[in-house]
């Protein structure tokens, strides 16, 4: 008994040194750094397509590299690849399980992945010789829901669950090759740095945490958020984190200072934040929340700086392309809406 | 059956001091630094930026040039 004693002790202790040293670097404030510049002015996006072709709630969505084909997942049981230039289905991939709460275009755009309450990572080839596209993989491990997966490559995948573990797997073989355990929470999030090296995830326990890809190590975690962060993403230089909560505020956490520089919040929103996404150069940051509406934040000066309104249920899901070029919003209510 | 649950609870402990070590031993920059290079790369990246900047119709590929033609 003594010795858990002794080890509580240590960590309380550890845990008020790493607030000393966070404070001790604290020596401005973002606000403080940004005040010569002016707010963004106004953003006002139109909706230039529409999506339509699911039946039933949208829960995902996530664009190829190439910024023009894009996949989405629904609880009508089904993976559609869009050609969102000419709102073409490419594929209509049919699921064994429609209890889907997440999908991911593979960078090369040979697959795409999917999964849910089935607990597993599904891999299609979209690519196939006979030009149907098949289950390539199930990677089954976890203990529960599949709640995101971002391809590394097409050999390797990192899915974070229910089961509050993040997995690195390898594809071909359909194993885990690292488990990133130490959240105290659902997992419900993750996102990949862009040098491929690092990915951070976001948990029911309220903090976000930095993972070492090929450590297989937690860096880094940060609180502050009071309830759940169901979103998260990388700024686009890599070295600051967004995540986005039900507490209906998103926070901005820089990787190298180690610490939260910023809060996105207004005392006229109240509900909370589903999903997120920023702009190319960073500046403005896209927020999806429940109240049906799509929040565009000046990501420097923390201010509202515009509104997407156009679906009529929660913005589930939200991604801007690899060049920047447009935004795409999915929602429950079915359809899926290409912004700028 | 209460020695498995103490010596679980022992190795959880072990395993949140050795995190937190290693999170504690982090070589942290100062605040004005990491804002100055955020604040820095969204300024630099600012015009090409679509979004921020807006895309004129001509070169928006979800937008094509408008036509009208009446037979």
């Amino acid at each position: 008994m003594g010795e858990i004693e002794e080890l509580r002790k240590e960590a309380d202790s550890l845990k008020d040194q790493i607030t000393a040293a966070r404070k001790a670097v604290q020596d401005t404030t973002l606000q403080e750094a940004v005040a010569s510049i002016t707010v963004v002015g106004r953003v006002q996006m139109k909706t230039r397509k529409t999506l339509r072709g699911h039946l039933a709630k949208i829960y995902a969505m996530h664009w190829g590299a190439d910024a023009k084909l894009c996949v989405s997942a629904s609880q009508d049981g089904k993976l559609i690849v869009w050609d969102s230039i000419t709102t073409n289905k490419v594929n209509a991939i049919p699921l064994k399980s429609s209890w889907v709460m997440t999908c991911a275009y593979a960078p090369s755009g040979n697959l795409v992945a999917c999964g849910g309450l089935d607990n597993m990572c599904s891999i299609y080839n979209l690519k196939g010789k006979d030009g149907n596209v098949k289950v390539m993989r199930e990677l089954a491990a976890h203990t529960g829901y599949l709640s995101c997966c971002r391809f590394l490559s097409d050999s390797e995948i990192i899915t974070s669950s229910g089961d509050c573990t993040c997995v690195l797997w390898d594809i071909e073989t359909g194993t885990q090759k690292t488990i990133f355990a130490g959240h105290q929470g659902d997992c419900m999030s993750l996102a990949v740095s862009p040098d491929f090296n690092f990915f951070i995830s976001g948990a029911c326990d309220f903090t976000a945490k930095l993972w070492d890809i090929r450590e297989g190590q937690c860096r880094q975690t940060f609180g502050g958020h009071e309830s759940d962060i169901n979103a998260i993403g990388f700024f686009p230089n890599g070295n600051a984190v967004i995540t986005g909560s039900d507490d209906a505020t998103c926070k901005l956490y820089d990787l190298r200072a180690d610490q939260e520089l910023i809060t996105y919040q207004d005392s006229g929103i109240m509900c909370g934040v589903t999903s997120l996404a920023p702009s190319f150069s960073g500046r403005l940051l896209l927020a999806g929340y429940d109240d049906f509406n799509v929040n565009i934040w000046d990501a420097l000066k923390a201010e509202r700086v515009g509104v997407l309104a156009g679906h009529d249920n929660r913005v589930s899901c939200i991604g801007v392309s690899a060049d920047g070029m447009a935004c795409c919003t999915g929602s429950w209510d079915s359809f899926l809406k290409i912004w700028n | 059956m209460s020695n498995n649950n103490a010596s679980n609870n022992l190795i959880i402990a072990q395993r949140a001091v050795k995190q937190l070590r290693l999170e504690a031993s982090f070589r942290r920059i100062k605040v004005s630094q990491a804002a100055a290079e955020l604040r820095n790369f969204c300024l630099q990246n600012a015009s090409k930026d679509p979004l921020l900047v807006g895309v004129p119709s001509s070169d928006n590929p979800f937008r094509p040039p408008k036509s009208c033609s009446l037979f």
